[in-house]
């Protein structure tokens, strides 16, 4: 299996802060990651250095074996990555259809761009919200409208930062369905705070604490690891 | 062809027609003043395109209008150009100059985007005036109707003009109709709402804007270039700050990110200050307190009011 | 005259407007800092305090001196007035959104300036300076008999520019001790620093900004009635200021008032020693695009180190 996403000793310091510090990231090809850690582990600044959004310190970034670490964030979404906000950031004042086309149609044309939008929205369940202006969906709906958005680019790798967040259940059951329909044909990069999603979804697992790769492994070996536990899922727990 | 598309085609085509057939039917002082109206209307169209379709408000438009005019009119006084090529001089040095200008200005965003346009155009303008041996300064000079003959047709012949006004502002507006619904044009509204999104949906934001204010300056430009051409006359007035405004107050009263609202606040204005020059000099008072109220009470400009109330589509 | 007294000649006339200059400009920049607000009106007050100067010095009568002590008072106060007020009518409104605050105070710009032309009319007019005695001066250059002392033709300055330029530093260390000494200043520092950290301390935001575009605008007045008496009050004579003092807020970097007096002494002294050797128009040619071009690659300015 040849690895789609390498890092190699990405690091971001912000005013001497060390955000991410040498980080060593593999995603095989299809597989579902999840990125999980406490609040302020670093996760959302590793996928901005992975995507572009952020510049690195130091490391490297290589997708599909080619360094990446130069590419402005356009032409990385270019090259068949799709990243969806953790702040939902749709077009609030677009249709939920023009929103989801402008994310098609940066690899198709005409009539193509109908039915990839109608497909992606069909996917979370947005397809009667299509002529709505997306700023007057509710929050829930524009998580679900960001992820749409994502799918309507049909990337290699798809990033989301914190899908869930605000979902209610039966969106949450419906999107776990989702990720599990993409397995095999589109590598997914998670972060995710819920746990249930986490064990439900992901093929493996990395963990970030305080900007470093604490562990990483299936769910099952995560679950069962004492660092995790006594770093993250001991809080949790409560 | 869906119904929302035929209805856009009435509505814009309708107005055209309108337009048309006026010149039959005006009496010569509105005859004259629409032929003015549709050659401003051309300049606010490509102003819109930059701040209503785009978002970047620039305060400098007046160079890439005074480019075209000066570009035609020094083109056939001192270059002995006819006014075919002297028009396409116009419209190219409005194509160099805003892309010139958008290879600087677009490394900056927001109040600074607004004060670097401002500062280019007014050096613009000074220049305009330091070669006031070419270009007269202020007072301006005049192109003589015999060398406003295209194709044996006498340009300053008020059916003729009439006539060329109406051309370039049913090119313009159909060029920003067609722009607007295609693909390139949505992505410079999308870059309005936000611009970080659409970087993250895999567009190089930069060259969009970069093509959107070169297409913006050059209408612009085709614009200052008529409008010396058809009233046979260029000034350094047109280069000045007062010319950037203009487009701004026209845009914004009929409603940015509109494809009619440019005319309709072009119409309004142009009417407007028509009116009050009569009773006043200080006409301008008139636009002062327009921009003013319009920031306050109708950021929507008028065709936006009726986009936000009667029909969501009105593209 | 030769050239070293006439460049000393240039640098005194060149100080004058040196002082003009940084209190319209710390107007601007005090503007700009606290509230964030791109003054597009700024250059209208400065007419308007040249203008009021004029109307009170004329209504009042007597001695020059009275009826322009009178102006320094009234016109700063009465165009601060009108500036608080356009704040809490207009300004306040727009939430100070940037983008729309600049096409108000445009709007501002042409409401101020055409009202001046319906009432004051288009003629520009003098006041007359308090006093104005004529101070020759000297100069040491070599002569048939060797190093001397004279006073070339020509080479002079009269006491009321020297006051301009008293006055203007007097009233810079005012500002000075308003922004650091006092409770209004540190109001005023605190909401330029963090907004919304100030709304959350309880100090009334709302006032300190109609209070800080009062006094941007009183500064320019200020500075109008003490050029009045040298350039005749005219309804068009806010364009110059209003684009020097751009230059000045935007070179001694955005929102800081030290750099903005370093930079207004600077540009003050370099536009009356340019103005030797270019032609104005090309001086100003030359500046604009000088502003244009550090927006571009200096954003903080010139002289400035902090992000805006």
């Amino acid at each position: 299996m040849s690895a789609l996403l390498s890092t190699r000793a990405l690091s971001k310091h912000f005013d001497g802060l060390v955000a991410v510090s040498d980080v060593d990231l593999d995603l095989t090809v299809g597989e579902v990651r999840a990125l999980i850690g406490p609040n302020g582990a670093g996760k959302t600044t590793l996928v901005g250095m992975i995507c572009g959004r952020i510049a690195p310190s130091s490391g490297t970034v290589a997708f599909d074996g080619r360094d990446i670490t130069a590419l402005p964030a356009h032409k990385r979404i270019g090259l068949g990555m799709a990243y969806t906000f953790q702040i939902t950031s749709v077009f609030a004042r677009l249709s939920v259809r023009e929103n989801v086309a402008l994310a098609a149609r940066r690899r198709l044309a005409g009539g193509h761009v109908d039915s990839a939008v109608h497909e992606a929205l069909a996917q979370v369940g947005l397809e009667e919200r299509a002529g709505e202006e997306a700023g007057n969906l509710s929050y829930g709906h524009q998580r679900l409208l960001e992820i749409a958005m994502g799918l309507a680019q049909a990337p290699r790798l798809l990033i989301l930062d914190e899908p869930t967040q605000g979902l209610s259940e039966g969106e949450i059951a419906r999107f776990t369905g989702l990720i599990g329909g993409l397995r095999g044909q589109t590598t997914v990069l998670l972060i995710e705070h819920n746990m249930r999603v986490v064990w439900d979804v992901a093929d493996r697992v990395t963990v970030l604490n305080f900007g470093e790769v604490l562990a990483e492994g299936t769910p099952q070996e995560i679950h069962e690891n004492r660092a995790v536990q006594a770093a993250y899922l001991g809080t949790e727990a409560g | 062809m869906t119904r929302q598309t035929a209805r856009i085609l009435a509505l814009h085509g309708g107005l055209l027609a309108v337009l048309f057939a006026a010149q039959f039917v005006l009496p010569a002082y509105h005859h004259g003043n629409l032929a003015r109206i549709m050659v401003l209307a051309s300049y606010a169209i490509g102003y819109n395109i930059l701040f209503g379709y785009t978002g970047l408000l620039s305060l400098g438009h007046a160079l890439f209008f005074a480019a075209g005019m000066y570009a035609m009119g020094l083109g056939i006084q001192y270059g002995g150009l006819s006014p075919a090529p002297a028009f396409l001089a116009g419209v190219v040095a409005g194509a160099l100059i805003s892309g010139a200008l958008a290879l600087l200005a677009l490394r900056t965003t927001g109040v600074a985007f607004m004060i670097v346009t401002l500062m280019f155009a007014q050096a613009g303008y000074l220049t305009i005036l330091y070669f006031g041996e070419y270009t007269r300064g202020d007072e301006g000079f005049v192109i003589q109707t015999a060398q406003r003959m295209l194709w044996g047709i006498n340009l300053s012949d008020p059916v003729n003009r009439y006539f060329a006004a109406f051309g370039l502002f049913a090119i313009s507006l159909s060029l920003s109709l067609w722009m607007v619904r295609a693909p390139f044009g949505r992505v410079l509204v999308a870059i309005r709402e936000n611009e970080d999104r659409v970087q993250m949906l895999g567009y190089d934001t930069y060259v969009h804007k970069l093509g959107a204010m070169v297409v913006s300056g050059t209408i612009s430009a085709a614009a200052g270039a008529a409008y010396g051409l058809l009233f046979g006359y260029a000034g350094a007035s047109f280069a000045s700050v007062q010319y950037s405004i203009f487009p701004l107050l026209w845009v914004l009263l009929g409603g940015a990110g509109t494809v009619l609202g440019p005319f309709i606040g072009t119409l309004f204005m142009f009417y407007l200050i028509d009116l009050s020059s009569g009773v006043t000099t200080a006409y301008m008072l008139i636009a002062g307190v327009v921009l003013v109220a319009l920031t306050l009470f109708a950021p929507q400009g008028l065709a936006g009011e009726v986009r936000r109330r009667v029909w969501r589509g009105l593209p | 005259m030769e050239l070293g007294p006439y460049i000393l000649l240039a640098s005194l006339e060149g100080a004058v407007t040196a002082a003009v200059l940084a209190l319209t400009a710390v107007g601007l920049s005090l503007v700009f800092g606290v509230m964030r607000v791109v003054n597009i009106a700024h250059g209208e007050f400065f007419m308007l305090g040249a203008v009021i100067a004029w109307w009170v010095a004329n209504s009042i009568g007597g001695p020059p001196a009275m009826g322009f002590a009178a102006a320094l008072v009234i016109a700063p106060l009465v165009v601060g007035t009108i500036a608080a007020a356009a704040d809490m009518t207009i300004l306040k409104r727009l939430e100070y959104d940037p983008e729309r605050t600049i096409v108000a105070t445009i709007g501002l710009l042409y409401i101020l300036q055409q009202l001046t032309l319906m009432t004051y009319g288009p003629d520009a007019r003098p006041v007359e300076a308090p006093f104005n005695q004529r101070l020759a001066l000297p100069w040491i250059g070599r002569t048939e008999t060797g190093w001397e002392m004279y006073y070339p033709w020509g080479l002079s300055t009269t006491t009321y520019k020297l006051a301009v330029i008293g006055a203007a530093a007097a009233v810079l260390g005012g500002v000075w001790a308003m922004m650091a000494r006092t409770r209004i200043g540190l109001l005023m520092r605190a909401t330029q620093a963090d907004r919304d950290m100030a709304l959350a301390f309880g100090i009334p935001v709302e006032k300190v900004y109609a209070l800080v575009f009062g006094i941007g605008a009183g500064l320019a007045a200020l500075a109008a009635v003490l050029i009045v008496p040298i350039q005749q009050a005219h309804y068009l004579m806010g364009a110059d200021p209003l684009l020097l003092s751009f230059i000045v807020v935007i070179i001694g970097g955005l929102g800081s008032l030290p750099g903005t007096v370093v930079a207004a002494i600077l540009i003050g002294l370099s536009d009356g020693i340019i103005s030797v050797f270019f032609s104005p128009t090309l001086a100003k040619i030359l500046a604009t695009l000088l502003v244009g071009l550090v927006l571009v690659f200096r954003p903080n300015g010139l002289f400035g180190t902090r992000a805006p």
